[in-house]
C-alpha cells in the first residue's frame, strides 16, 4: 500500500494512478493558479491537466483534474479528495460521499485519497473563521456538506458539458447514470473516464445557484449504507497509523518529560545516558529530556536510568486537585468573583426577588483523560542545510501543525509536508502540536529521521485534561411552578474549554444568568469528546431532575413544559421516552433517567437503566435508549456507531475516570489505576435516529452529554440520594448515599 | 540468538533477549498490524497467538518465544479467522481501528476454544480496551462468527 493511499473502491483496477498515490493531487497546475481560481467560488477551480483545453491524454493515467476535490482517469477511477482527519469518526468516506452524490460518480469507481494540506482550498472556515484544516467539534460534514455537494454538482456540469460537445448534441438531451453520461435519444453512453480523456475545464464554474443539486429524496448514496473506506485494512492489520511508519535510517526517540507540567531540566546524568548501548543522542528540551537510539526497547530501558533535577517553579506545584473544589466553592462565592459573562436573559434579579422558592446545588467534575488507544506519537525527517522537513502524523490539526513546524525551523511553509496518516483515536487530544513538535526537534538535534514515541504513562502523566470544575447552580420557581430564574456559574481552568455547553438555548427560562469564573491551576487542558458539555449537562440535567423532585413533578413532563418553544427538542425528548420504558415500568431493583442534551446543532435525549451493586458501591448500567436528531444522516450505520461510542465513553467516564492530581504531578501512570469501561459492562444500546430533510449536524459528540446525568437521575430514582460528583465511582457513592439528601 | 517462527515463517533474532517480543514483532519482523498499547497487558492491543495461547506480546521476551509459533493479525489463517474478520466487516465493528487487530485475535482464540460462547463466556473472554466503544459490535459480530458455524462468507 503506498503511503498516500486512503483507499480504492472495489471495483478499482490496481495499478491506476489516482488510485496508488494523491501526491501530484494537481498536478500541471501551479499552487498560485490554484488559489486564485478560488476566488469567488466555494471550492478553488483547477484547471485540467492541458489547462489550453487540448488533449490530456499524455497523462494517461495522471487523470484530468476536475476541480480540486476530483480526479478522474482514463479508466474512470474517480479520485475524491479528503481533507479531514480519520479517527474512527467515518468523515473520510462521509465527505467524498457527498461529492460522489452529486456528481453521479460509481462508488465502486472511487478512490479516496487524502488532500494536500492546503487550508486555502480543503480548509474550513465553521470554527475560527478562518479557514483551517481542523477536525474537531463534530463540525466535518456539517462544514463540508454544501461545498462538496456544488463541488459534486460542478464536476457533472463539467462532464455534460464536454459530453455534449463529444457527442454533438445539446446539454439539456444528456442526462446521467452512475459513472457515465446518457445520451437517451440515441442510447449512447459515455463513461466519466472516457470524458475526462479530452476534457475541457471551463474558466468559470456554475455558481451554486446555476446547478441543480438533487433533492433529499433522490439520494442513492447518502443516507444509504454504505461500507466504510477504512475497515477492510482495520481488520487485516494493513491500516496505516503514524507509529506503524518506518524510514530509511529511521530511530527511535522518547522523552522524559517534567512530571510538573511548566517545569524544566535543570541537571541530568548526560554521559551515563549516552554511554548505553544503542543509545544515539541525548537532547535537553524546555520541558523535558530527549533520548534517540537505534531500537525502543534500548530508548526505554535508558530512560529507566535518567535522572533528572526538575525546577520547582512551575504555578502548577501549588495545585492539588483533592483540595481544589472547595478552593473553587469559596471563590464562586466572592461577591466581587470576576466572572466573564456566558449568556444572560431577562432581569434575574426581578425573578430572584418573585421567586417563590429557590433552589441551590453544587455539582463537581473531576479532571479526565483521552485514553486514546493509540499513544501519542509522530514520525520526523529532515533533509538539506535549508531543511525540508516532512512529518508523518495522526493530527485533527494539520494545518496548524504544518504552520508550527514551520515557524519552529524558521523555514517556509512549502519546505513542510505532512502525511496524514490513521489516529487510533482522537478524541480532541490530537488538534494541538506538541508530540509533532517534538518529533522534529528529536530529528533535528539527532540528525536521523526520528520516530518519537509516548509510553501510555507519558501519555497519562503529561497528559491535558479535560478540566476539573465546580457547577454552581441556583433557579428561582414562581408561584404556579414555573422556573422563572437561572444561574450557573461554572468555574474551572480554561476558559475556551470549560463553560461550552453551559448555556440552555432550548429551555423557556425568561430569566438566566450564565457566567464563568476562569481558574489557573497551571495543569494542562484540552478539549475532550464534547468539550464542556459533558459536566455542564451533569449539572443542568442533574439540577432540573432535583427540581422536579422537590417540586413532586414529573422529570420528563417539566421538561416537555421547558422545551415547548421547540418542536425540534420536544420530539427528540418525546420519542426518548416512547422507545423506553421510562415512566412505564421498571424492573425491580433497577430504575430509570432521563435527560436531554443539545450539542451545537444537534440534538438528544436519552433513558439508562442502572442498578447499583450495593457491596461494592458500583453503578451497572443495563439499557441506554437514545432518540437523536442531527438533520440529515449522510451514513446511517456510522451515526448508530457514533452514538454507542459516545454512549460507551459517557459511562465510563461518568462511573470510572478521574486524574488526581498531587503538587502538580498526576497520580494515575495506566490503564491499571487509570480503568475505562470493558466488554463485561457494556450495555445494550438502542438508538433511534430522527428522519430530517434538515441540513446535517454533528453526530461525533452529541450522545455523550446526557450519559451523567441521566445516571444521576436514575441513582436518585432508585435510592433517593443525589450523585453530585462525577465520576460516580465507589467513594463518591458511598458519600452520597451518606448525603441526607436535602439538597435543595 | 532466539530462533522462531511467525506466521510460519522461520526468524531469527539477534537483540537483546529481553526484548518485549511486541517490539520483535513490529520493529524486526515489521509487521505493524500488532499494535503498542500500554506496555503492560492491560489493553491487549498487541495480542498474538504465541504456539497456540492467546498472548499480549508486550509483556513476553523475546526470549520466551524461542523455538515456538507466533501468529499475528497479517498470519491468522483457517476458517475461524476468515469467518471473524468477514463478521467484523458485517458488523462494521472498527472505529479508529488501533485496538482490533488485538480484539481479532481475541475473537479468534474465544471460537477456537468455544464455537458457540454465551454472552457471559464473551465477557470473560474479551478484556480488551476499545476507547471508540465498539464493545457491542464485537458482542455482535463474535455472535455472528459463531453462527456461520466457522464459515467464512
Amino acid at each position: 500500500m503506498k503511503a498516500s493511499e486512503l483507499s480504492c473502491g472495489t471495483g478499482v483496477p490496481s495499478g491506476i494512478g489516482a488510485c496508488e498515490s494523491s501526491a501530484p493531487a494537481y498536478s500541471g497546475i501551479s499552487r498560485r493558479r490554484f488559489l486564485q481560481g478560488s476566488a469567488g467560488l466555494s471550492f478553488a477551480l483547477a484547471l485540467g491537466a492541458a489547462p489550453s483545453g487540448g488533449s490530456a491524454k499524455e497523462g494517461a493515467g495522471i487523470g484530468a483534474g476536475i476541480s480540486a476535490w476530483v480526479r478522474i482517469d482514463a479508466a474512470g477511477v474517480v479520485t475524491i479528495y479528503n481533507p479531514v482527519a480519520e479517527m474512527g469518526q467515518g468523515s473520510s468516506t462521509a465527505l467524498p460521499l457527498i461529492v460522489a452524490e452529486e456528481m453521479d460518480a460509481d462508488w465502486d469507481k472511487v478512490a479516496i485519497a487524502y488532500s494536500p494540506i492546503e487550508p486555502d482550498i480543503y480548509g474550513h472556515d465553521a470554527i475560527h473563521g478562518r479557514m483551517m484544516m481542523l477536525t474537531v467539534g463534530s463540525f466535518s460534514v456539517e462544514a463540508y456538506f454544501d461545498r462538496l455537494r456544488i463541488a459534486g454538482a460542478q464536476v457533472r456540469h463539467v462532464l455534460l458539458v464536454n459530453a455534449a460537445e463529444q457527442l454533438g448534441v445539446a446539454l439539456a438531451s444528456l442526462s446521467t447514470t452512475p459513472g457515465a453520461v446518457l445520451h437517451p435519444a440515441s442510447g449512447r453512453r459515455l463513461g466519466y473516464g472516457e470524458i475526462a480523456q479530452h476534457a475541457k475545464v471551463p474558466q468559470a464554474l456554475p455558481e451554486a445557484q446555476e446547478l441543480r443539486l438533487k433533492p433529499v429524496g433522490e439520494f442513492r448514496l447518502i443516507g444509504k449504507s454504505i461500507l466504510r473506506r477504512d475497515l477492510r485494512g482495520k481488520v487485516d492489520g494493513s491500516a496505516e497509523f503514524a507509529i506503524d511508519v518506518d524510514l530509511p535510517g529511521m530511530q527511535f526517540g522518547m522523552i522524559q518529560r517534567a512530571p510538573v507540567a511548566g517545569s524544566s531540566p535543570l541537571a541530568f546524568n548526560r554521559e551515563v545516558i549516552a554511554a548505553l548501548p544503542d543509545i544515539s543522542a541525548v537532547i535537553p528540551l524546555d520541558h523535558g529530556v530527549g533520548i534517540v537510539g537505534k531500537n525502543l526497547p534500548a530508548v526505554m530501558k535508558a530512560r529507566q536510568q535518567l535522572q533528572v533535577e526538575w525546577s520547582k517553579d512551575a504555578p502548577a506545584e501549588k495545585f492539588d486537585s483533592d483540595t481544589a473544589f472547595e478552593h473553587y466553592a469559596s471563590e464562586a462565592a466572592k461577591g466581587d468573583a470576576p466572572v466573564k459573562r456566558v449568556d444572560s436573559k431577562g432581569d434575574i434579579a426581578a425573578a430572584d426577588a418573585s421567586a417563590a422558592a429557590i433552589y441551590r446545588a453544587d455539582y463537581l467534575n473531576d479532571f479526565v483523560y483521552h485514553a486514546q488507544m493509540e499513544p501519542l506519537n509522530a514520525v520526523a525527517a529532515l533533509s538539506g542545510d535549508v531543511p525540508r522537513a516532512e512529518l508523518w502524523i495522526g493530527s485533527q490539526f494539520p494545518s496548524g501543525l504544518r504552520a508550527e513546524v514551520a515557524t519552529l525551523l524558521g523555514i517556509d511553509i512549502a519546505k513542510v509536508t505532512i502525511h496524514a496518516r490513521y489516529l487510533g483515536g482522537g478524541f480532541g487530544r490530537r488538534s494541538w502540536h506538541d508530540f509533532g513538535l517534538e518529533a522534529v526537534q528529536l530529528a533535528q538535534q539527532a540528525k536521523v529521521p526520528v520516530k518519537l514515541v509516548w509510553s501510555r504513562e507519558d501519555d497519562i502523566r503529561n497528559g491535558m485534561f479535560r478540566p476539573m470544575s465546580l457547577q454552581r447552580m441556583e433557579a428561582g420557581v414562581d408561584a404556579d411552578g414555573n422556573i422563572t430564574g437561572w444561574r450557573h456559574r461554572v468555574v474551572g481552568d480554561n476558559a475556551s474549554i470549560v463553560a461550552t455547553g453551559a448555556k440552555i438555548p432550548f429551555y423557556a427560562i425568561p430569566n438566566q444568568a450564565i457566567d464563568l469564573l476562569e481558574m489557573r491551576s497551571g495543569m494542562k487542558t484540552k478539549h475532550w469528546r464534547s468539550v464542556g458539555y459533558a459536566p455542564n449537562k451533569f449539572a443542568i440535567e442533574s439540577f432540573i431532575d432535583e427540581i422536579a423532585t422537590a417540586r413532586k413533578e414529573d422529570p420528563y413532563q417539566l421538561r416537555r413544559k421547558l422545551l415547548r418553544d421547540s418542536p425540534r427538542a420536544l420530539k427528540v425528548l418525546d420519542e426518548a421516552v416512547d422507545m423506553s420504558p421510562y415512566g412505564k415500568e421498571t424492573a425491580p431493583g433497577r430504575a430509570l433517567g432521563l435527560a436531554f442534551s443539545e450539542h451545537q446543532k444537534s440534538l438528544t435525549a436519552g433513558v439508562v437503566e442502572i442498578s447499583l451493586v450495593e457491596d461494592t458501591a458500583r453503578i451497572r448500567v443495563h439499557r441506554v435508549w437514545l432518540a437523536v436528531d442531527a438533520g440529515i444522516i449522510v451514513q446511517p450505520d456510522n451515526a448508530i456507531a457514533q452514538m454507542e461510542g459516545a454512549i460507551i465513553q459517557g459511562i465510563s467516564s461518568a462511573l470510572l475516570e478521574t486524574v488526581s492530581v498531587k503538587s502538580g504531578a498526576v497520580h494515575q501512570s495506566n490503564f491499571g489505576d487509570y480503568e475505562i469501561l470493558r466488554m463485561a459492562d457494556t450495555p445494550e444500546i438502542a438508538i433511534r435516529m430522527i428522519a430530517s430533510e434538515a441540513p446535517p449536524t454533528g453526530i461525533g459528540e452529541i450522545g455523550l452529554p446526557f450519559t451523567g446525568p441521566a445516571i444521576a437521575n436514575a441513582f436518585a430514582a432508585l435510592t433517593g440520594k443525589r450523585l453530585r460528583h462525577m465520576p460516580f465511582n465507589s467513594s463518591n457513592i458511598k458519600l452520597a448515599m451518606l448525603d441526607d439528601g436535602g439538597a435543595v | 540468538m532466539i530462533e522462531f517462527t511467525i506466521n510460519g515463517q522461520a526468524t531469527v533474532f539477534k537483540g537483546d533477549p529481553e526484548t518485549p517480543l511486541l517490539w520483535v514483532i513490529r520493529d524486526s519482523a515489521g509487521l505493524k498490524g500488532t499494535k503498542f498499547g500500554c506496555g503492560v497487558g492491560q489493553c491487549g492491543a498487541c495480542s498474538v497467538h504465541l504456539s497456540g495461547n492467546l498472548t499480549r506480546s508486550c509483556l513476553i521476551p523475546a526470549s520466551a518465544a524461542a523455538g515456538m509459533s507466533v501468529v499475528t493479525i497479517e498470519g491468522i489463517e483457517g476458517i475461524a479467522g476468515r469467518a471473524v474478520q468477514a463478521a467484523w466487516i458485517e458488523e462494521s465493528v472498527p472505529q479508529c481501528g488501533y485496538c482490533q487487530s488485538g480484539m481479532i485475535m481475541a475473537a479468534v482464540d474465544l471460537l477456537h476454544r468455544n464455537p458457540t460462547p454465551t454472552d457471559a463466556d464473551i465477557n470473560r473472554a474479551m478484556t480488551n480496551l476499545c476507547r471508540c466503544g465498539t464493545y457491542g459490535r464485537v458482542r455482535a459480530a463474535i455472535h455472528r462468527a459463531a453462527a456461520a458455524g466457522g464459515q467464512a462468507s
